[in-house]
């Protein structure tokens, strides 16, 4: 079950600032989740508050080959996804916080972050009930005839709900240009996929639908974008769909309400995981090829320091929504 | 004025609306090639081609969900259940999708989407065929609810639905289908959340809509020629919004009310009709409002027992004798 780490790369001295954006990208998420966790153990943010920490090459590597046209669907544990789509730190966390700037207005909080400008269209905390709706884009899509892609990202414990393989089969049949990204992080809350699934290689679940699939490295920010990029030139230029699985690994619990290994997994099996973390991979990479210099990763690192924190107060210093705001926006008039 | 039926005033409705808005399309079960399971969309099709009339495998979670989609980027799609009791396997995408999305977005996103498709009892189709779903997506704030009882509403109502910005439950009635009456050849529309007074009359209110709207004018004829009492029928053609200035209105004049509706009595569109009044029209009131409903069982298969399992003129005849104080 456990993804075969991939061969390194060789890393391309031309794409130097393209490694280091993605670096400092997953730094971003990193710092930013682990500060998020933080004020949900302060008491400061509410609710469910499912942390990314450990998948970041997932949503950094694909959403780097998408346009700002394209659309974006992502399930709850979602924030990395709207930060990487371009909605800024401090409306994030100030969502998280329930704050009146936050993307959402304070009204969607962690699972349901929105930013319509950004064309991410949340945030959603059914699990598998975004898959049909990011399919529904693909549809708009191909009745205006343009070349944008829908993403849709979900875990792997979706693949086993209805709504999953009814979308794919319409996908399929109706030829949307749709990229489904499976990150599968191996356990849906505390249920192995192997205990959930009779069929758990996820990219094989295609084959029932005929759709384009393939199986990467979820820890490897530069194979994930590579697969990204084939599965969205075939959505744009075939109008074909594709299943993505991308194995990757959490290293927090399910939420910040769950424990970080116990009964479902061990904290050996999480300690090997996060040898294989997927900031120190490209980090040493790039390091080893000569294109970071130690005084450079540092100068990220604060950076996104200054960054995250610059987030935290903002939303600490952030107004609560007007109450007025309560009966606001349950209709378009 | 042309008569025509309530399917093809619904099926006219459809047609301007997409000859009106090039995004407007409509999925669903058979509404293509088989010209729609009831023939409300029939000549669709050919009309305007199968990428803006879709025949669906038989998936409703995923189609109301490609809708949902569809309509989160621009798009205005009107999502046809075969029956509403199919659509239950759609509920998480009315419920969880359609209905929360413009809120938890904070007002980003709105969902200008149609679901619609027959409700209630038919004729001896037994229990999984024959439910009124009204009262279940009237409670869901984000949802706006419609029942419309002749041609003509349905033609307007179907049109404000498609035009308006946010997700619109549309119930319509097998039974109704075959219903003629008079559609104007010219453009109208019938604005959701507005009532409708369907007979006039002084002693008592009959609150209705859908099905029950033609059960309730029967039992105001006979109530007029064997009792010597005008009711007066009001149709409440939209459950949500609940058009409530209408019914007082009318409860000012007769002090008494009965509501008629085809679903269960629990948490029915009648409790919330009777607790709105109550408080709004208390002064009003001259006798306890009464509810006339589906019996409150699963809807059996045999003919006589399906008959007394639904609301019938009788019933509203003995209720309207209960509030006016002669039984």
């Amino acid at each position: 079950m456990t993804a075969a780490p991939e061969q390194d790369q060789t890393l391309d001295p031309g794409q130097r600032d393209e490694y280091l954006a993605l670096l400092r990208r997953m730094i971003l998420v990193r710092r930013f989740e682990e500060r998020a966790g933080e004020a949900y153990a302060q008491g400061r943010i509410g609710g469910f508050c499912h942390l990314y920490i450990g998948q970041e090459a997932v949503a950094t590597g694909s959403l780097a080959v998408l346009r700002a046209d394209d659309y974006v669907f992502a399930a709850y544990r979602e924030h990395a996804h709207a930060l990487l789509r371009g909605t800024s730190a401090r409306a994030v966390m100030a969502e998280l916080f329930g704050k009146a700037t936050g993307c959402s207005r304070g009204k969607g909080g962690s699972m349901h972050l929105f930013d319509a400008a950004n064309h991410f269209l949340g945030g959603h905390g059914i699990v598998g009930s975004h898959i049909p709706i990011a399919a529904g884009a693909g549809f708009a899509i191909k009745s205006r005839g343009t070349d944008q892609v829908a993403v849709c990202y979900f875990g792997e414990a979706a693949v086993n709900i209805g709504a999953f393989h009814e979308t794919l089969n319409m996908a399929a049949l109706w030829e949307l240009p749709t990229v489904f990204v499976c990150e599968n992080n191996r356990y849906g809350m505390g249920t192995a996929l192997e205990r959930a699934a009779a069929v758990y290689d996820v990219s094989r679940r295609a084959c029932s639908y005929d759709m384009a699939s393939e199986t990467v490295d979820g820890m490897n920010v530069l194979a994930v974008r590579d697969v990204m990029a084939r599965a969205v030139q075939r959505g744009r230029d075939e109008k074909l769909p594709t299943l993505i699985e991308a194995r990757t690994y959490r290293y927090m619990g399910h939420s910040m309400a769950d424990p970080i290994h116990g009964h479902y997994r061990t904290k050996i099996e999480l300690e090997e995981q996060k040898a294989l973390d997927p900031i120190a991979h490209l980090q040493h990479a790039m390091t080893a090829a000569g294109m970071l210099a130690e005084a450079d990763a540092a100068a990220l690192h604060a950076d996104v320091e200054v960054e995250v924190e610059d987030a935290v107060r903002f939303a600490e210093e952030s107004p609560d929504p007007d109450p007025a705001e309560l009966y606001a926006d349950v209709y378009r008039s | 004025m042309p008569v025509i039926t309530y399917r093809d005033a619904l099926n006219q409705a459809m047609r301007e609306e997409m000859q009106r808005d090039p995004t407007v399309f409509l999925m669903g079960e058979e509404v293509g090639v088989y010209q729609g399971a009831y023939k409300v969309s029939r000549g669709l099709l050919e009309e305007f081609g199968p990428q803006r009339v879709v025949d669906t495998p038989i998936a409703e979670l995923g189609f109301a969900g490609v809708g949902v989609g569809a309509a989160m980027v621009g798009m205005r799609p009107v999502i046809e259940f075969m029956t509403w009791n199919f659509a239950l396997l759609a509920i998480d995408q009315v419920v969880n999708s359609a209905a929360k999305m413009f809120y938890m977005s904070g007002g980003q996103v709105p969902v200008p989407i149609v679901f619609r498709g027959p409700g209630g009892a038919a004729l001896q189709l037994a229990a999984q065929h024959s439910q009124a779903f009204e009262s279940w997506y009237a409670h869901i704030p984000g949802l706006k609810v419609v029942a419309p009882a002749t041609p003509y509403d349905a033609k307007g109502l179907l049109k404000s639905a498609i035009r308006d910005d946010n997700p619109v439950v549309f119930l319509e009635g097998e039974m109704l289908y075959n219903m003629k009456g008079e559609v104007p050849e010219e453009e109208y529309i019938v604005p959701l959340g507005a009532a409708d007074v369907k007979r006039p009359g002084q002693d008592v209110t009959l609150v209705c809509h859908s099905k029950t709207v033609t059960v309730a004018l029967k039992a105001a004829e006979r109530l007029a020629t064997e009792h010597g009492l005008e009711a007066e029928v009001v149709d409440l053609r939209t459950l949500r919004p609940l058009d409530i200035p209408t019914l007082r209105e009318s409860l000012h004049r007769t002090n008494r009310c009965v509501v008629v509706e085809e679903g269960w009595p629990f948490c029915g569109i009648g409790a919330q009709v009777v607790d709105d009044l109550q408080r709004e029209a208390f002064d009003d009131l001259d006798a306890p409002i009464l509810r006339v409903t589906q019996a409150d069982v699963p809807m059996p298969y045999n003919k006589h027992l399906e008959r007394a399992a639904k609301p019938t003129p009788d019933q509203v005849i003995a209720a309207v004798r209960r509030v006016a104080y002669l039984d």
